[in-house]
């Protein structure tokens, strides 16, 4: 009874809270709260543009004035932040936060780095680890912003690919007309069966990186297969293969389009996250060095 | 071997094993039939290695055999050693199909013709009932078998299955997979279609057909049995093919209908009734016994405890106090007084409208699937809008109602011996109104699965609540103007209607003038605009309907029909004018719902004028969801597909809040324009995996969430009853190492569900494997934040709301994207 007595004590519920959440209205990580992120971004590019404009710095502004030390400092602490959704996403806490506000976030103040990075140089660049850093950064955002055009535009597609399955419906039909065909291929004569083989043999999964970006497979054995038998399928048997060979053809089309989608969606980040890392090391010894060679 | 047996034990479950074992312990002559030829079938036929939990934990085993929570294996050994050592008369592949006689000289006829004369008899048949036989000449051939245990055990032959569940499809399958076995297998279905199986396996099965590894027949049925062959009836006339085995499937017969034929009496017509016992479990025939699951308790441990009261009851120790008694003690320590348990008893029984006609036993029953609690003056015992689902009982003192939610100074009063929080229950809605104590007063909480056991097996109870409940919730549904009396003659005239799920209730363009209140279920409200069905609201239980044409006299305006299976009050027409002349504040309050409706229903048809597209959109998406569940949920998991880049973090996030296992599957389900409702607990108002639980270990939260405790036994019962699939039964895996070890060192499976492979390896490692239990979401209850999935999504597509809310113009088409 213990026990029993202690989890119903332990169950004190926020049923006011819970029932704002099932009222909750609808948003994207891009319209979130109203724009929200948007615009404090805009007001902190903003002002570092109307600082940049009106604050006199002799003999020319550049990252050792006491504003460029104030952009810089921002800058970084920015970049040190935003480096943190990968943390953020991954750790599973409890407590009011939602990791599409942190995006939401991330995306706009990560734009407005841009601006803040940007003025920070007073447009003074050289081949050095201060232009290194920089170059690193805006490389980051650049290919933040395919991620953020990515998870605008595809998503849609990727949903309309599935239709409703699983990938491992997806792949669970293949097998199954596999198993067919490989029954129905038993007729054939040599050379037709062969085709067959090859065509289920061939290993759906390991495609090449260009294959699994392009969704292009001009080495794919099924259509191979597909077109030979397609040419003159001249009895019962032959035309059964046919049918499933078409079915399958289909089907790897489906899988191969899903991780297509999947692989625009994904690809940025290899580039993203590694250039991040390199950005802060750079960050690190510029920083570094600015102050040892003060 | 005497002749006469002091007492026959039928069937050889945990309840007939430890009655035997009792009745061979004090000496006294007996006899154990079991109808197979093992013991405790139930229980050998439980896969191999299945954990046997213990539950309920502070209940006290009182039984000569051993039992605890261990492998079926260990169990069963157990089991068979002990009732070896006992010396326990045991007769196997004795089934009873009679019994006649009365007290002190029954005469028990088997199936092999023999008798077995007994003075009394001990009946714990369980409720797994027989395999329906087949009803065409020759059913009871040799080569008929109800029960697939081993498909690898047949080579070369012809077989048959009759039976198009899942269960005929699954032998069927599983007796096709080797094509080296050579066997020849048909299946047998009498309709065209394959509806009652999981879509799942109709699709192996076609597939099957397909490949020639299975002959499916379809509209045919068994003609006649013949050695070596089997005649079929199909549509173009009878055919013979060659068949050596021939496997069953066509469901079982419950065992009422034997139980009966025994001169016992149940409570009630319903299904879910139990037999009328006495506190010693006796039947309506004197000397007939019923014990365990056949008498409600499914639970080992009660079963084994009720095969060693009855022994002793026989043995006519009639003081012996029931196992629970200590139980009862706890709980009704805290209650004033000094009353003992059977006192207590007593004044619940004597006071208490509904429990009049249960006996001691049924009593006890009740009180151990419920709470007693006293309240001094003023306490509070509820609070308007707490979700909650059970069901109070006065049983000294009084209540008051706060009828208005801003003026805590309007009360009705609720008097002693009637019950109150029932639409929680019956709704399956949080509560309408606070509740304090008027007096010092003791009340009875029934727990939902309890009170509705009581509905189902007392009648009379069932109609109290009923009548009730009808009142309070016009009395809550028409604000305080009104009293009981004012609505009595409503009450009166009310009639009760169960709408089948999609069966329309008020029909646009109908001249009927009834008014209708949900009572559980809901309703969806359509509108004909230029031939098409256009969707115009959705109606959750405890709303009202059909008003328009009560004031106005109109026609009617809009067709409302069920969302899910429901259950409707209707009140004549004539009867609310009357009352609404009587009353001007009703029909002020009438009039004003109506007018925000027709607002709705103007607005969507103004729509349609304007913005076809938008309209068609709106109705065709409710219309999707209302057929995924919507209808009878709570709250639910929606991903808009426009946003979601398939990361599934959701599922991550689920599984590390709780215990590494998600309780999600976000591919699975349908999707309607980019809308999709992933495989994930809709928590249901009246949730399907309720309903037969055995340890009650599922229950609704403070939240409103459906939630599984600790008491899971693994039985799987609620996966099977969960229409939606969003159960699973899996064993807590072993804790994984920190993210931030996996972060640096990549130690362990990182963020997320670990792999089948890793859990179990590591599980292996650990030495402690964990018993597999039901587990479904939550609604991440006590987990400050709320839903893990909703929180950790990165781009906003996961949402969890409720139908209620989300399903209006304004949630579905402007406040996409």
């Amino acid at each position: 009874m213990a026990s029993k007595a202690q989890s119903k004590s332990a169950r004190k519920g926020n049923f006011a809270f819970n029932e704002k959440r099932r009222n909750t209205d609808h948003s994207s990580f891009l319209t979130h709260k109203g724009f929200l992120w948007m615009w404090i971004a805009l007001i902190l590019s903003g002002a570092s543009i109307y600082g940049y404009m009106t604050i006199e710095v002799e003999p020319r502004h550049n990252g050792g004035s006491w504003f460029g030390y104030t952009l810089g400092t921002i800058g970084a602490l920015l970049i040190l932040w935003l480096t943190m959704l990968g943390v953020r996403k991954r750790r599973m806490s409890a407590g009011h936060w939602s990791l599409k506000a942190w995006t939401s976030a991330h995306v706009y103040l990560g734009l407005a780095l841009v601006v803040v990075g940007t003025l920070h140089t007073g447009f003074q660049f050289g081949w050095n680890i201060h232009t290194l850093a920089y170059g690193l950064m805006l490389f980051v955002i650049v290919s933040g912003i395919y991620g953020i055009t990515v998870y605008a535009s595809l998503p849609r597609a990727l949903s309309n690919n599935r239709n409703e399955m699983t990938r491992g419906e997806m792949v669970e039909a293949l097998a199954a007309l596999d198993r067919q065909l490989e029954s129905a291929a038993q007729p054939l004569a040599r050379a037709n069966s062969d085709r067959v083989i090859a065509a289920l043999k061939a290993d759906v999964f390991s495609a090449g990186f260009t294959a699994r970006l392009t969704g292009a497979y001009p080495l794919c054995a099924t259509s191979r297969a597909f077109a030979a038998f397609s040419k003159g399928a001249n009895d019962e048997a032959q035309e059964r293969v046919l049918t499933l060979l078409e079915r399958r053809k289909d089907q790897l089309g489906q899988i191969r389009r899903q991780m297509r989608l999947k692989a625009l969606l994904e690809v940025w980040l290899f580039i993203h996250i590694p250039t991040t890392i390199a950005l802060i090391a750079a960050l690190t010894a510029h920083i570094v060095s600015v102050f040892y060679y003060w | 071997m005497p002749d006469l047996y002091r007492v026959a034990i039928v069937g050889s479950g945990p309840a007939g094993l430890s009655a035997a074992a009792h009745a061979a312990a004090l000496g006294m002559t007996h006899v154990l039939l079991e109808k197979t030829d093992h013991l405790s079938d139930t229980i050998f036929k439980y896969q191999k290695g299945k954990h046997v939990m213990a539950t309920p934990s502070n209940l006290v085993l009182r039984s000569d055999l051993d039992f605890d929570a261990g492998k079926r294996e260990f169990i069963l050994d157990t089991w068979n050693r002990q009732i070896e050592e006992g010396k326990v008369n045991v007769r196997f592949d004795a089934e009873v199909v009679e019994i006649a006689g009365s007290i002190g000289a029954f005469e028990i006829k088997l199936k092999n013709g023999d008798t077995v004369q007994a003075e009394s008899v001990v009946m714990s048949i369980g409720t797994q009932g027989n395999p329906n036989m087949l009803r065409c000449p020759g059913s009871d051939h040799k080569m008929i078998q109800y029960q697939l245990d081993d498909p690898g055990e047949y080579v070369d032959e012809h077989i048959t299955v009759i039976g198009s569940g899942d269960a005929g499809i699954e032998n069927a399958l599983g007796l096709a997979a080797d094509e080296a076995q050579r066997n020849i297998v048909s299946i047998l279905n009498r309709n065209a279609e394959f509806a009652r199986a999981k879509a799942a396996n109709v699709a192996l099965l076609e597939e099957a057909e397909a490949n020639g590894r299975i002959f499916v027949r379809r509209e045919t049925n068994p003609a006649e049995v013949k050695d070596g062959e089997l005649v079929l009836e199909t549509r173009d006339g009878t055919e013979t093919i060659p068949c050596d085995r021939i496997i069953a499937r066509t469901g079982s017969q419950a065992p009422r209908k034997f139980v009966e034929s025994c001169g016992i009496d149940f409570t009630s017509e319903d299904r879910a009734a139990f037999p009328q016992l006495t506190p010693s479990f006796e039947t309506t025939q004197a000397g007939v016994h019923v014990i365990g699951a056949l008498a409600g308790y499914p639970l080992i441990k009660h079963c084994m405890n009720q095969g060693y009261d009855v022994i002793e009851f026989l043995n006519g120790n009639l003081d012996l106090k029931p196992a629970d008694e200590p139980i009862l003690a706890e709980k009704f320590a805290a209650l004033p007084g000094t009353r003992s348990v059977e006192e207590w008893l007593e004044v619940f029984n004597k006071n208490i409208v509904i429990l009049e006609e249960l006996s001691p036993l049924q009593m006890r029953e009740l009180m151990l699937d419920s709470d007693v609690r006293h309240y001094g003056m003023g306490d509070v015992i509820f609070v308007r809008n707490d979700p909650g689902s059970s069901m109070f009982a006065i049983a000294e003192g009084s209540v008051e109602v706060e009828v208005n939610p801003d003026d805590a100074s309007i009360t009705v009063p609720i008097e002693q011996g009637t019950i109150f929080g029932e639409v929680g229950l019956i709704s399956g809605r949080k509560r309408g109104a606070t509740i304090k104590a008027a007096e010092p007063t003791t009340v009875i909480e029934l727990s939902r699965g309890a009170a509705l056991k009581l509905i189902a097996t007392v009648p009379a109870a069932g109609r109290a609540v009923n009548r009730i409940t009808i009142e309070r919730q016009l009395l809550q549904m028409f604000g305080s103007g009104l009293n009981k009396d004012d609505v009595a003659e409503l009450v009166e005239a009310a009639e009760l209607v169960d709408v089948p799920s999609g069966k329309t209730v008020i029909e646009e363009g109908a001249d009927d003038k009834d008014i209708y209140v949900i009572q559980r279920g809901s309703m969806i409200v359509e509108k004909d605009i230029g031939g098409k069905p256009v969707f115009l609201s959705y109606l959750p239980a405890g709303s009202y309907f059909g008003e328009m044409a009560v004031i106005d006299g109109s026609a009617r305006t809009a067709t409302v029909k069920a969302a899910i299976k429901a259950q409707v009050v209707r009140f004549p027409g004539e009867v609310f004018t009357a009352l609404m002349e009587r009353k001007p504040q009703l029909r002020e309050r009438t009039m004003e719902d109506m007018a925000s409706r027709r607002e709705v229903n103007e607005f969507i048809e103004g729509q349609k004028d304007s913005f076809s597209g938008a309209v068609d959109m709106y109705s065709q998406t409710a219309q999707f969801l209302v057929d995924n569940g919507l209808g009878e949920a709570t709250d639910v998991l929606l991903i808009d597909e426009k946003l979601c880049v398939g990361c599934d973090n959701c599922e991550k996030a689920c599984a590390d809040s709780h215990e590494g296992l998600s309780r999600l599957d976000r591919e699975a389900g349908r999707t309607y324009a980019h809308l999709h409702v992933p495989t994930s607990c809709r928590h249901c108002e009246h949730p399907h995996c309720m309903a037969d639980c055995p340890p009650n270990a599922i229950k609704r939260g403070p939240d409103g969430e459906v939630f599984i405790d600790e008491t899971c036994i693994g039985c799987g019962n609620c996966q099977r009853n969960c229409p939606y699939g969003v159960i699973r039964m899996d064993a807590k895996p072993p804790k994984k190492p920190s993210l931030l070890s996996w972060l640096l060192f990549g130690a362990g499976p990182g963020p997320g569900e670990a792999s089948y492979d890793w859990r179990s390896k590591k599980s292996a490692k650990e030495g402690a494997t964990q018993p597999k239990t039901a587990i479904k979401c939550d609604m991440c209850a006590g987990i400050k934040g709320g839903p893990a999935c909703v929180r950790a999504c990165p781009t906003g597509a996961a949402i969890r709301v409720a139908p209620e809310k989300f399903l209006t113009f304004t949630k579905l088409v402007e406040g996409a994207d």
